[in-house]
């Protein structure tokens, strides 16, 4: 009986340094060198593995940066738009580079065709799928480039940063948004965009992306772009682009200066984040010079004297 | 005896072929059409009249440049009143004609007649150019232009001409009627797309629903010109092109293959009847029959109908709109889609405008899958619906490819029979685009 035990023992101890050395010597041979950088950049990015850089995942993009770093001794357009300039900053130190600061983004939804706006004319009773439903029809409110409302863009968020609001119908985003631009790929309508978070988080951006005439987009919803150009003309910074009958307002170049917003015949021109407007009658009263030669002030001015005189 | 059908999957929804019976009538023509320039399957034809233009009825009004598209005629004359984007059955507005009709005059060098002209049929070159020219697509509801169809590959030959007189839809009976009413002409529209393709022999499938369209069409084959009548076992989706194929001569056409890879080109009985009035009589296709029925509705009818006619127009011309209409569906109830309003013109593929109401029209709540595998059994392609809804909700293009999800047909027998009233061809239809696009962007 011990006989057996003992061999049994000295066999597997055996064996145990036989293969012990064939390992070694096989991970030798088959050594991955690996850049320690990878890790030191991995462990400083935030993790989320959610795409957003364009990469399938943090480590991944941690190779890429590294190997970046080593070969064209410069970042490039590599970035991590969930971290940040902070987390870039970290990254280029780790590499031993510099990285220019880029504005923060945050995703901006286009579409004002709110059950108010653009009420419902027929009922979709399909899979709450914005991707089904837009292959299907133009949409309850008959606006074919108008949001949906069946929330692809809510499911694709990894963050909770985007939802749906019950009483308009249309996805609504937070500050937790890091512009990893999921929402941007799942909306099939292209509704969804990334824009410079702005200034004190204020922000001014055309809610309308309808390319079609004025009648048949006003037709189906009282917030659309219908494509006046009035807020070009009223821009002091050129930032207004008119294509397709729709209004685009650049924002690197636009100032917040909130000219367009207040033209704009069909309110299809947002506001975010900013403080509330002093009554407009005190604007005119301390500035009597129409703003940036607008024509649709100076032929309101004389109707407002007209009633002046009559009262 | 037993009836030939396809071997495997299938469904038999309830027929209710309501307007069976009723002849087709001719609608009086609107004042205003409206005809959309994507009728076809392919690339949409360019318009080649500008606003103001005077147009005589079977005047071209857009020309097919593409290889797979379709030419457009005037369906009756009058003034273009304007070229812009108008609702068709996409849902989306897409460009479309809008003709202001003034009377119905034939343009010249058209037979105006009814009379039958049995001989002189032209050599096949030109039998393919006046299909061509006449703008003809396939009648049965995907619109694909004959006259692609009709060029048969290099290294392949055609055997046999297989035409489609199955209309496997319940509710629809727009092909039963013409069956009827048509027959001769239908007999030498086959002979003409027979000498077209140079074959000797020429199947009708005919359900075994329809018996006296199967004993009318009988009375005009024989030995002489090749063309044979089959009834078939009602099952649906038997009008779909690879399950004709199987169930009329028991081949198989391989996965995303056509046809003729197995020697066959497949007709419907509509697309027969438009041809012999495009060689015969040189009218290009500006008219067809409409089925336009309902549970609801006054008078289930079938309607030849212009081109560009609102669906407002039949729905009114069949009694009106019932009140409690919940859907209105272009097409049958299977494969149809729910339209957005009735304001939509019919179009070349329009088989059917079928009402249904409130009580039939809204979809179950849908529950958890329990793995039954009855949507595999009805799959009449071989495939695992369940499966493929599941990989195009998560859109896994390339494990969608290798499932096959190019094969589906979308017949809808899956949706159709799932007890949990899953939404799986919707889906399905998602992942297929999905798919479809993918591919076109990998080569």
């Amino acid at each position: 009986m011990n006989d057996i035990l003992l061999f049994t023992l000295l066999t597997l101890c055996l064996l145990a340094i036989v293969l012990a050395v064939v390992l070694y010597f096989v991970a030798q041979k088959f050594k991955v060198i690996e850049d320690p950088k990878i890790d030191l950049v991995e462990d400083v990015l935030p993790k989320a593995n959610c795409g957003g850089c364009g990469f399938p995942g943090c480590r991944n993009f941690a190779e890429v940066t590294v190997k970046a770093a080593n070969e064209n001794n410069s970042l490039g357009d590599l970035n991590c738009p969930v971290g940040g300039n902070e987390v870039m900053k970290q990254v280029a130190s780790i590499l031993g580079l510099e990285v220019q600061e880029k504005d923060p983004l945050i995703a901006v939804v286009r579409c004002n065709g709110s059950f108010a706006h653009s009420p419902a004319k027929v009922r979709f009773d399909g899979p709450a799928s914005c991707a089904f439903a837009h292959q299907l029809f133009a949409g309850e409110g008959g606006c074919q480039y108008g949001c949906l409302g069946l929330g692809d863009c809510v499911a694709s968020c990894i963050f909770d940063a985007i939802h749906m609001d019950a009483t308009t119908g249309l996805p609504v985003v937070n500050d937790l948004c890091t512009a990893c631009g999921a929402c941007v790929k799942a909306c099939p309508r292209g509704i969804i965009e990334l824009r410079s978070k702005g200034k004190k988080d204020r922000r001014i951006f055309v809610s309308c992306i309808n390319k079609e005439k004025g009648g048949p987009a006003k037709k189906n919803c009282e917030a659309a772009c219908i494509g006046c150009s009035k807020c070009q003309q009223v821009c002091p910074h050129d930032a207004i682009v008119m294509a397709n009958n729709l209004a685009y307002i650049d924002f690197v170049k636009c100032k917040l200066c909130r000219k367009c917003v207040e033209v704009c015949p069909t309110d299809a021109i947002h506001e975010i984040n900013f403080p509330p407007r002093k009554p407009k009658l005190e604007y005119t009263e301390t500035n009597t010079q129409p703003p940036g030669g607008h024509d649709r002030l100076e032929k309101v001015q004389p109707v407002q004297n007209k009633t002046v005189d009559i009262e | 005896m037993k009836l030939a059908t396809f071997r495997i999957g299938g469904v038999h929804p309830p027929e209710n072929k309501l307007s069976a019976n009723e002849p087709i009538i001719r609608l009086p023509l609107p004042k205003q059409l409206v005809i959309p320039l994507s009728q076809n399957l392919g690339a949409a034809p360019k318009p080649v009249v500008k606003k103001g233009d005077e147009v005589k009825k079977g005047q071209l009004i857009a020309r097919g440049e593409a290889f797979i598209s379709a030419n457009l005629h005037a369906p009756a004359s009058g003034k273009i009143a304007k070229i812009d984007d108008a609702v068709d059955s996409s849902g989306y507005r897409r460009m479309a004609i809008f003709l202001d009709v003034t009377d119905d005059e034939w343009m010249e060098g058209i037979d105006s007649t009814d009379e039958l002209i049995h001989q002189n049929l032209p050599s096949s070159e030109v039998i393919r150019e006046r299909i061509k020219e006449a703008g003809i697509v396939g009648m049965g509801g995907a619109a694909f232009p004959t006259h692609v169809k009709m060029m048969i590959p290099e290294g392949k030959k055609a055997e046999v001409l297989l035409i489609n007189g199955v209309e496997c839809e319940p509710y629809l009976t727009s092909d039963h009627r013409l069956m009827l009413e048509k027959t001769q002409e239908i007999i030498l529209g086959i002979r003409i797309l027979m000498k077209a393709i140079d074959v000797k022999r020429a199947l009708i499938g005919v359900e075994n629903n329809k018996p006296d369209a199967i004993n009318r069409l009988q009375q005009f084959c024989n030995a002489d010109n090749g063309i044979e009548v089959h009834a078939l076992k009602v099952k649906y989706p038997q009008g779909g092109e690879k399950q004709l194929i199987k169930a009329l001569l028991g081949r198989e056409v391989p996965s995303g293959k056509l046809p003729i890879e197995v020697g066959c080109v497949v007709s419907n009985v509509g697309t027969a009847f438009a041809v012999y009035e495009a060689v015969q009589k040189n009218r290009p296709l500006i008219e067809r029959v409409v089925t336009v029925t309902g549970k609801k509705l006054t008078k289930p009818s079938n309607f030849l109908v212009r081109i560009g006619t609102p669906m407002s127009a039949l729905i009114e011309a069949a009694g009106g709109m019932p009140v409690d209409t919940g859907k209105i569906v272009n097409g049958g109830p299977m494969m149809g889609k729910a339209l957005p309003t009735t304001d939509i013109p019919i179009t070349k593929g329009s088989s059917g405008v079928l009402l249904v109401d409130q009580s039939e029209s809204r979809r179950s709540t849908p529950n958890t899958c329990i793995r039954c595998a009855r949507c595999v059994t009805v799959c009449p392609m071989g495939l695992e619906p369940y499966l493929l809804a599941r990989i195009s909700k998560l859109s896994l293009v390339e494990r969608a490819e290798k499932e096959r999800i190019m094969d589906c047909i979308e017949c809808g027998s899956c949706q159709y029979t799932c007890p949990s009233a899953l939404p799986l061809l919707d889906y399905i239809r998602l992942g297929k685009q999905r798919t479809a696009s993918y591919l076109r962007n990998r080569k």
